[in-house]
């Protein structure tokens, strides 16, 4: 609203958000420019920049065996939990959203609770269920709990978009004896790509970052995930704090990218679920 | 996120004109082929959400009457006992209060910074994609990477210390982080750095909600860019705004990641920055007292539940249906 060529045109609007961008970026910018310097650098001036830089530690980190187990391992966590939770996520919404069924309400009320309760709540316990079913320290341990954790977000945002989808189509394809389950797989699933986008990058993320589950269900070094390999990482070199910086900036730029491929996807994939 | 289950009615635009109802359920009873497909398709997400979701509750609620080590079947009962250990032990009720300033302070600081920026963003602008995907940055990392990054700048010879002192104030140089005066202030500012581009997306959205048509009258009716926001858009993303508080309040209160990553679980407690949550991880898991992590787990969850049903009852009745209230 109100973009009038005056917006576009007035100079403090851009300072404003200048100095905006560098608070929020600032942080992010010490910890990537940072991995340029070397220790003695950062002692003697712990603001500076780099003189010279220094690729030495982007590079050892690159070619460190750690690094990469726990890249892949982090990639096939993230991947399979987003695969569980779009594909039941839709599945599950699609009855929700179209079915008429007794207990639907509940079904629905029961999922949206899920949002009061982060994983944070359930972690003890899951903990010990993960040990009695013998999943802890590996990857099948984290992912489960995390598509499940995932799903009320998922069903929350994808309920109104596929009701969103006219009856008029579902009418016309079962005066074209397409069966209900036909209707899902040719029409419904099509036309909630930009839904199934919006939860799939959320799901992403949030499992690349995810830090509680994986620190109570993985204790062996070979099973983990980025975010417990930086703060392994931190710990073991605390006096390298140049190579801790630049171990912790590649770990970052898988979900930015994703991220920011995706932004207006994300905005407007939850516009549906929130009122305005 | 958010929140509504009925965005045929949310997505008409133009105001106006309300949908009708949606059609009664036919009563007549569904056929077994329907019930099949309802099974097949929401079956596996409903398996998998009772067994990691609730079934972990219900097991904390068990495990929490009793004294427990976390190997074999747990035999000896302690009824209440847990229960009343944390509610007299200090350092929870420590906890509790840096929880509820943690939700108070949140939902008063990032609230009006958020819808600022909210407002700032949904104007158009010259390079917007990129300004938008360069604020969202700190909400999209890893709690690790942020505490890992704000760790080292705050710690006593960091580089916002060391870029105080080369700006001639080296008198403000603080121990940012274990100082109890200043720690809890060092997490607000850490908090609303990392989460207020999840309060922006989400009033992002509502905004997009708001149909142009009400804000072009008001212009051309001669009402200022400031008047239009407060008389409009605010009261338009109202229901958006209560749903983010909703979700600002239960984060809150589960707040672990950042205060284990930056302070630890021996300094989070003497800097004032401990929660129910480190709390719970420390002296249950870490100090192997499984029964009492477990017990500690009901109280948090009990406690955030009273919140959200107070939150529902009082301040999200206004809205039609909220998140708990079924999606009819």
């Amino acid at each position: 609203m109100a973009g009038t060529a005056r917006d576009r045109g007035n100079p403090l609007i851009y300072v404003v958000v200048l100095l905006l961008i560098g608070v929020m970026l600032g942080p992010v910018a010490y910890i990537i420019v940072g991995g340029f310097r070397t220790n003695s650098q950062i002692t003697v001036d712990p603001a500076g920049l780099p003189d010279p830089w220094q690729f030495g530690n982007y590079t050892s980190v690159l070619t460190s065996d750690t690094f990469w187990r726990q890249v892949g391992n982090s990639a096939l966590v993230a991947g399979a939990t987003t695969a569980g939770v779009v594909v039941l996520g839709v599945m599950a919404s699609y009855v929700l959203a179209r079915y008429r069924f007794r207990g639907r309400g509940v079904l629905y009320a029961l999922f949206a609770a899920g949002l009061m309760f982060p994983v944070t709540v359930a972690i003890t316990p899951l903990f010990i269920l993960i040990k009695n079913l013998g999943l802890v320290n590996t990857l099948p341990g984290v992912i489960l709990p995390q598509i499940a954790f995932a799903l009320p977000t998922t069903v929350i945002i994808l309920v109104p978009f596929l009701r969103a989808i006219p009856k008029d189509i579902e009418e016309a394809a079962a005066i074209d004896r397409c069966s209900r389950l036909g209707f899902f797989w040719r029409m419904v699933l099509p036309l909630s790509v930009p839904g199934l986008i919006t939860v799939g990058i959320l799901a992403f993320v949030n499992s690349w970052n995810s830090y509680l589950l994986p620190l109570f269900l993985l204790n062996d070094e070979d099973t983990f995930t980025l975010p417990l390999g930086v703060q392994a990482f931190s710990s073991a070199y605390s006096v390298d704090t140049a190579k801790v910086l630049a171990f912790t900036s590649l770990s970052m730029i898988p979900a930015l990218v994703f991220f920011s491929l995706f932004e207006r996807r994300i905005v407007g994939g939850l516009t549906g679920a929130v009122k305005g | 996120m958010a929140i509504t289950a009925d965005a045929p009615e949310s997505r008409v635009r133009g105001g106006g004109v309300r949908p009708s109802p949606p059609v009664r359920p036919r009563r007549r009873g569904i056929g077994w082929a329907q019930r099949l497909e309802i099974v097949v398709l929401a079956g596996p997400a409903i398996l998998i959400f009772l067994a990691f979701v609730i079934l972990p509750v219900l097991m904390a609620a068990y495990y929490g009457f009793y004294r427990w080590k976390g190997f074999g079947v747990p035999t000896d009962f302690v009824g209440l006992d847990n229960y009343r250990t944390i509610l007299r032990d200090g350092s929870f009720r420590a906890a509790l209060g840096h929880n509820g300033l943690v939700v108070v302070l949140s939902l008063v600081l990032q609230g009006p910074i958020g819808l600022a920026l909210a407002l700032l963003l949904n104007r158009k602008l010259r390079g917007q994609s990129l300004i938008r995907v360069l604020i969202f940055v700190p909400y999209v990392i890893a709690e690790v990477i942020a505490g890992t990054g704000w760790s080292l700048l705050l710690q006593s010879d960091g580089a916002v210390n060391g870029i105080l002192r080369s700006a001639g104030l080296g008198g403000l140089a603080q121990d940012w982080l274990a100082n109890p005066a200043l720690a809890l202030g060092t997490l607000m500012a850490i908090l609303t750095w990392k989460y207020i581009g999840f309060a922006v997306i989400l009033f992002l959205a509502g905004l997009q909600n708001i149909p142009e048509e009400l804000t072009e009258a008001a212009a051309m009716d001669g009402a200022s860019w400031w008047q239009t926001q407060r008389s409009i858009t605010l009261p338009l993303l109202g229901p958006t705004i209560r749903i983010w508080g909703f979700l600002s309040i239960i984060g809150a209160l589960q707040l672990f990641d950042l205060v284990y990553i930056i302070w630890g679980q021996y300094v989070a407690a003497t800097a004032g920055t401990s929660t129910m949550a480190t709390y719970m991880v420390t002296e249950g898991r870490n100090a192997g007292n499984f029964g009492y992590g477990n017990a500690v787990a009901v109280v948090l969850f009990l406690v955030s539940m009273l919140i959200a049903l107070v939150y529902q009852r009082f301040v999200l009745r206004r809205d039609t249906e909220g998140a708990l209230t079924g999606g009819q």
